[in-house]
């Protein structure tokens, strides 16, 4: 090898790690703006019943604390926020039945706010949840439809 | 200057006596009312109180004002599906009950402004899961018309409007309601320093009495 190629070569592994780092760095301001915005949107749509700290409402609405629950459905989140929910659930080791309305009127660029704030906040850590991955999300529980039910 | 001073005294006296018996406004309507007594005219004033009514709670047992006669109670409207601000309403109900738990002077009744859904079996429910237990809080269920008409005595706007969240609009008022059934405070049941307000207001209520009573 000689002494440029050699240098070339550095130059080139300069560069990408640089990209990867830039796109790193990206995701992760995007993470943030994300969780921004659906902070005030989780404010507005779902405190009420799942509370400030997402700590739920007695047996009447679930928590949204139980990480690995909330781990479990992360395909399903889209369709819940968009189509609502209304199966017995088992959250926390407890029971849930009462139905969670629908949000017909969110986006999918909303979903991915909330669900990124939801996704982050309360001990969950499922990093960010982008508007391509809800919109694919919620292509599936259409064509399934039978976005009321969970299959994990 | 002797007079002066003495007047000032007193005055200071009454303003301290006032600190110590503050009293609760009394809302609503009030009618003044002129009667002859022993051959005297009297004037008396009517406030607006809340009319008797007859209700089924979630046991399925009949609820009537006179299980509210010595107690104060804070009244709510509200439905059981409901999406947007009885969830909250509800949570802070829970902090009054806690609050007040085990004191028969105090009572909760919140009424459901959806007669088709909320029959009494739904409204068990409903108290189970929120973890509502004995009858110190009522959960009512009435014909449509007499709930609407007794929202309206409570002065809390209650319809049915397909265009508002869960098909209900209403709002979120907690009237405080005295032995006597007239309306001595509304209070925005969504708003945690209304509800503080409300508790401390339940707190001269009941000093009202045990002040009368001495
Ligand atoms: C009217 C009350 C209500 C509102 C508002 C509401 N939810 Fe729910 N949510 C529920 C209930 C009730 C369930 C359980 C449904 C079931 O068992 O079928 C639930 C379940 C869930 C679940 C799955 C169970 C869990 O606890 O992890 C998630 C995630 C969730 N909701 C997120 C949201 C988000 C995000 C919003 C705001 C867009 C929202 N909810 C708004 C009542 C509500």
């Amino acid at each position: 090898m000689t002494k440029n190629s050699l240098i070339l070569v550095c130059f080139f592994l300069a560069v990408i790690t640089c990209v990867i780092n830039g796109c790193q760095g990206q995701q992760e301001i995007k993470k943030a703006q994300f969780f921004t915005n659906g902070q005030s949107l989780y404010s507005a749509k779902c405190e009420n019943c799942h509370g400030a700290k997402g700590e739920g409402l007695g047996n009447l609405y679930p928590p949204l604390t139980d990480t690995a629950f909330v781990r479990s459905i992360r395909h399903e989140l889209a369709c819940i926020v968009k189509h609502g929910l209304h199966k017995e659930l088992i959250v926390d080791n407890r029971t849930f039945d009462t139905e969670m309305p629908a949000n017909p009127a969110l986006t999918d660029q909303e979903i991915a706010y909330i669900l990124t704030y939801v996704g982050n906040a309360f001990g969950n850590e499922l990093g960010l949840i982008d508007t391509e991955e809800v919109s694919v999300h919620l292509k599936n529980c259409a064509a399934k439809n039978s976005a009321r039910s969970i299959d994990r | 200057m002797k007079k002066y001073v003495s007047f000032a005294i007193s005055l200071m006296l009454w303003a301290c006596a006032q600190e110590e018996q503050k009293r609760l406004p009394i809302l609503g309507e009030r009618e003044a009312v002129t009667k002859e007594v022993n051959g005297k005219s009297i004037t008396d004033t009517i406030y607006q109180t809340i009319p008797s009514f007859t209700f089924i709670n979630q046991d399925s047992m009949a609820v009537t004002s006179k299980d509210f006669d010595n107690s104060i109670y804070v009244a709510d409207f509200f439905f059981t599906s409901c999406p947007s601000i009885c969830p909250t309403m509800s949570k802070n109900l829970l902090k009054v009950l806690n609050k007040y738990q085990g004191n028969s002077e105090v009572k909760i009744l919140s009424h459901s402004i959806d007669s088709k859904y909320d029959t009494p079996w739904v409204l068990k429910r409903y108290a189970d899961k929120l973890g509502v237990e004995g009858n110190q809080w009522q959960f009512v269920h009435g014909s449509q018309q007499d709930i609407y008409t007794m929202a309206d005595k409570y002065m809390v706007y209650a319809k049915e409007d397909a265009e508002a969240p869960g098909g209900f609009e209403h709002q979120g008022w907690f009237i405080l309601i005295d032995k006597e059934k007239r309306i001595r405070g509304a209070y925005d049941g969504t708003n945690d320093d209304q509800v503080a307000q409300l508790m401390r207001d339940m707190d001269i209520l009941l000093s009202e009495y045990s002040n009368d009573k001495k």
